[in-house]
């Protein structure tokens, strides 16, 4: 099934300067009822967003409406816990394309790559000058480079190179997906299966 | 010379893609209700059947209610989900243990004592606990909704393979210490996030002492520093176990599979990318005061001072201690509890009942104390009934209530009001993880019974005294 295909992402960002931000607070247990992947961008961060009678929480950096973009910026352990992949969902539906953090949690890392939204990891050193130049001004604008693998905090001269493996990289590119590739090895898998009987 | 999981690793590759993943072979897939129904959308659009049906098992329990199980699911969106799980098991020719079928449970309590999880295996669920099988000298772990897709799909998933991590406690857990504050204190010194890309061997006498069920409630909680997943080489506690199960091998084949189990160990100086060893005896009860399960303390120990936390770390630490109502100095002891809950694949296995039942004997519920005890599984629940159990625990005032999930992540009924503490047998102790507002305290199952029996936070070996 092909996928969304990423290209260069040039936007300006949100904060959330939190660390250990678990996928609890990304999507709370409750919203996972549904069966289908839609619609989890509303309940986003539900409970830091809105209070518990259904109030936006004025402070919190979706709701301000300073912060806007396609590119998250979280704190460091980034997804951490639960396997929900409802939590890149989430990430999403509501609009994000790229997530930037110091340091990921290895499951929701590869519940994003399975959902055309790109997580980069950079140096402690690197999300301290995004956060500090969103802090100087809520319009910077940032720019993810899929092919170069540079992210960069634009008209500075800021830039830093990420990871990423060569495959998720083509797939992400082309919007190929894991799933077509393991249908396409099924005879190498029934030949793995025969060895081992 | 390799290690215990490069064994099991390497002989389940497919095939690998240069500087990629590896298409790595499932040998048993376990599935619930919540984050499959993607999984199957999935498959259908695409056309695609399900290519081992006899590979993939099922059971219903994030989702379910507690008490009442005899009657439909009153929450309209758990019940749909519910009922889908059994509709996509039916089409796919799936084995499912729905509600109130006798093997019915927690998918991570329900692998082991069917003997499905056995010994070399890998095994894979859209469940981050899925770690727990790991205690059987198994790799397993957690994946996300489009993997569990990739293995209906293909009985494969794509995978980079993992660093290694070992772990060694020497020495003899003491009184009234358990197998859950062995692992509280590794996740306190490792951090929730220490880790991350790490596969983890445990290894050493502190682990090769406990039950299976002990080792299951170690690997359990492996994901809460951040590792893929635990897992403990299979020695006779390990064979004992599996023995007549209904879904292991049998007789001659049981013997024949046990010889080839006993081959899985980490060679001699084979080497890992990170090593920690720790001494049994500096473990006592241990208990969480933040919102992440590294943020723990020895039951008698206080909750650090600010001045000492690293800077980078101050602001999260002060939210978290914020969120729970405390204060950095705190001392734990003597803190008020208002609700107790011993369950989760983490304890709600039939060990951590009769620890419970043990301790709460000849004694009285706090009255200011709500506690929702949860049997890990329809086989559970039947093993307490028959062992007496569930007398002795309602003699002391309480209930056992009918298995599933519960309050461990609250997406049934059983939520913990906004502002309230509650002792939890569970894995985690997120902000909201037992209801929006709720402040989980993470302990054993003693420790659990000693509050739920004082109403306040105690040393279970004090009480034991009394
Ligand atoms: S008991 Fe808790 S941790 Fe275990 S599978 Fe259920 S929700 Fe997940």
């Amino acid at each position: 099934m092909a996928l969304e295909k990423f290209t260069t992402i040039t936007s300006t960002a949100v904060p959330v300067p939190i660390e250990n931000v678990d996928t609890d607070q990304i999507i709370p247990a409750r919203f996972l009822k549904a069966t289908t992947r839609d619609g989890f961008g509303e309940n986003l961060f539900r409970d830091w967003r809105y209070d518990e009678s259904g109030r936006e929480v004025s402070n919190f950096p979706l709701n301000d409406p300073r912060y806007s973009g396609q590119i998250l910026i979280g704190g460091k352990n980034f997804g951490c816990g639960s396997s929900r992949e409802h939590a890149a969902w989430a990430v999403h539906d509501y609009g994000f394309k790229v997530v930037v953090s110091s340091f990921f949690a290895d499951i929701f890392r590869n519940n994003c790559l399975n959902n055309s939204v790109l997580p980069i990891q950079v140096s402690k050193e690197f999300a301290d000058k995004i956060f500090a130049s969103i802090a100087v001004d809520s319009n910077a604008i940032f720019s993810a480079n899929l092919s170069d693998q540079t992210f960069t905090i634009e008209g500075t001269n800021e830039s830093t190179k990420f990871d990423i493996s060569s495959y998720k990289k083509e797939c992400l590119q082309n919007g190929y997906d894991d799933i077509d590739y393991l249908v396409s090895i099924k005879d190498k898998v029934e030949a793995f299966e025969s060895t081992r009987a | 010379m390799k290690t215990l999981f490069d064994k099991i690793w390497d002989s389940h590759v497919v095939s690998t893609i240069e500087d990629g993943p590896s298409a790595l072979y499932i040998d048993c897939h376990l599935i619930h209700e919540v984050t499959s129904p993607q999984a199957f959308a999935g498959i259908e659009k695409r056309g695609v059947s399900v290519f081992h049906s006899d590979r993939t098992f099922a059971t219903p329990d994030h989702n379910v209610p507690t008490i009442d199980q005899h009657i439909p699911i009153k929450d309209a969106l758990s019940k749909f989900q519910v009922d889908k799980l059994t509709e996509n098991c039916e089409n796919h020719g799936i084995e499912c243990y729905g509600l109130n079928h006798p093997y019915q449970g927690i998918v991570h309590v329900v692998g082991p004592q069917l003997g499905l999880t056995q010994p070399g295996m890998t095994i894979v669920c859209g469940d981050s606990h899925t770690s727990t099988h790991g205690a059987f000298g198994a790799i397993a772990f957690g994946i996300g909704t489009s993997e569990v897709e990739m293995v209906l799909a293909s009985q494969c998933i794509m995978q980079p393979k993992p660093k290694k991590m070992r772990i060694t406690v020497n020495g003899n857990l003491a009184d009234g210490v358990t197998a859950k504050d062995l692992i509280l204190y590794i996740i306190s010194k490792v951090t929730a996030s220490g880790g991350t890309g790490y596969f983890v061997e445990y290894a050493g006498s502190a682990f090769e002492n406990l039950s299976m069920e002990g080792r299951m409630t170690v690997c359990n909680m492996s994901i809460e520093m951040g590792a893929r997943g635990g897992l403990i080489a299979p020695d006779q506690t390990t064979f004992d176990y599996i023995r007549n199960r209904e879904k292991a091998p049998q007789g001659a084949d049981f013997d024949q599979a046990v010889e080839k189990w006993s081959e899985l160990k980490t060679d001699e100086g084979a080497t890992f990318d990170k090593e920690l060893v720790f001494d049994a005896h500096d473990i006592e009860p241990m208990i969480t005061f933040g919102t992440n399960p590294g943020m723990g303390t020895n039951v008698n120990g206080q909750i650090p001072i600010l001045s000492t936390i690293d800077s980078s770390e101050k602001e999260s630490f002060k939210k978290s201690i914020d969120y729970m109502g405390f204060s950095d100095g705190d001392q734990l002891i003597g803190k008020s509890i208002d609700y107790v809950f011993v369950g989760s694949c983490t304890n709600g296995r039939i060990e951590d009942l009769r620890e419970v039942a043990e301790f709460v004997k000849g004694r009285k519920k706090a009255d200011s104390i709500t506690a929702w005890i949860v049997p890990g599984s329809k086989q559970v629940e039947k093993q307490a009934e028959e062992e007496g159990i569930v007398e002795i625990l309602e003699e002391a005032g309480f209930k056992l209530r009918q298995p599933g999930c519960s309050a461990c992540l609250a997406m049934n009924d059983d939520k913990v009001p906004k502002g309230k503490y509650a002792i939890s047998t569970s894995n985690r102790n997120f902000e909201g993880r037992q209801g929006p507002g709720s402040r989980t305290l993470l302990a054993s199952p003693l420790t659990a019974a000693a509050v739920a029996v004082s109403g306040k936070i105690i040393d279970p070996r004090e009480v034991a005294k009394l």
